[in-house]
């Protein structure tokens, strides 16, 4: 088994609330997060995939193929975004790196041409990350 | 779905590494430029990661605030600009950066509830790094 991993960058603005609770409880819990007009991150993705090497063609899996891939599947849709506003994924969940980690998950899961899906990294800054592993 | 976080800190301190079990010379052989008596200091990078489902409520797995709070006020205090090898963790224990994530991990541990702590994982320098998972072997993650 060998493990591939592709980086890719997006932009993109988003804020935290939970409009179930009051204002002060939502300003309690995510403090400067909460601003109504939102904040936003250099996100870096890296997307990691499991496979044996192809006899023929050595690979795991075609790179060009996984980067168009994360282009169409992830890049385009959130790319210079409004998380909250523009995401579907977002309309009643707030987009935590816990979230966007697992949205993104979900939208490569079963799409990489047969290769395993291992793990997603979403870093939000340079010192915090979250990864999943499609762990229930 | 499961998701792990992972938030990252630093702190300076200095050390020396020198063990009472062996002599002199033995010491300067193990140890080399580490052993000098005065010490010396590495700019460490701590990486905890924590583990768990999102919060529904506020998608999160522990509040970020929480834990650089508790890094705030219990873990900088004792180890910011301190010299290891006074540390009582470090009295019968050479403080190498094994010992000191075996160290952070089981402080983190114990005394940080809010989340399952996973790993502790530091970088002495960029050069090296070491990683701690409570004695489990490391796979997804």
């Amino acid at each position: 088994m060998v493990y591939l991993t592709r980086k890719a960058e997006f932009s993109a603005s988003h804020f935290y609330n939970n409009p179930k609770l009051s204002p002060e409880e939502n300003q309690r819990i995510f403090g400067k997060c909460n601003n109504p007009h939102g904040h936003g991150h250099n996100y870096t993705l890296e997307v990691t995939v499991a496979g044996k090497v192809d006899d023929r063609s050595g690979f795991v899996m075609d790179l060009k193929q996984l980067k168009e891939i994360m282009n169409r599947e992830v890049i385009e849709g959130l790319d210079h975004r409004h998380l909250n506003q523009e995401v579907p994924e977002f309309r009643d969940n707030i987009p935590t790196t816990e979230n966007l980690a697992i949205a993104i998950w979900n939208r490569l899961a079963g799409k990489l041409n047969g290769a395993k899906l291992h793990r997603v990294r979403v870093y939000e800054t340079d010192d915090l990350f979250v990864d999943v592993y499609g762990e229930p | 779905m499961k998701a792990h976080l992972t938030r990252r800190y630093k702190f300076s301190a200095s050390h020396r590494l020198h063990s009472p079990e062996f002599s002199a010379e033995r010491n300067q052989e193990i140890y080399g430029k580490c052993n000098n008596p005065y010490g010396h200091g590495h700019n460490y990078k701590v990486e905890v990661t924590v583990s768990g489902q999102p919060d529904p409520a506020t998608g999160m797995i522990c509040n970020l605030a929480d834990l650089d709070g508790f890094v705030e006020r219990v873990v900088m205090p004792r180890f910011e600009f301190s010299n290891l090898n006074e540390l009582d963790a470090f009295r019968d224990v050479v403080p190498t950066t094994e010992n000191l994530s075996r160290e952070l991990f089981h402080l983190f541990r114990s005394q940080f509830q809010l989340a399952t702590v996973e790993k502790v994982r530091i970088e002495e320098t960029m050069l090296n790094s070491f990683e701690y998972a409570g004695g489990r072997e490391l796979g997804r993650q």
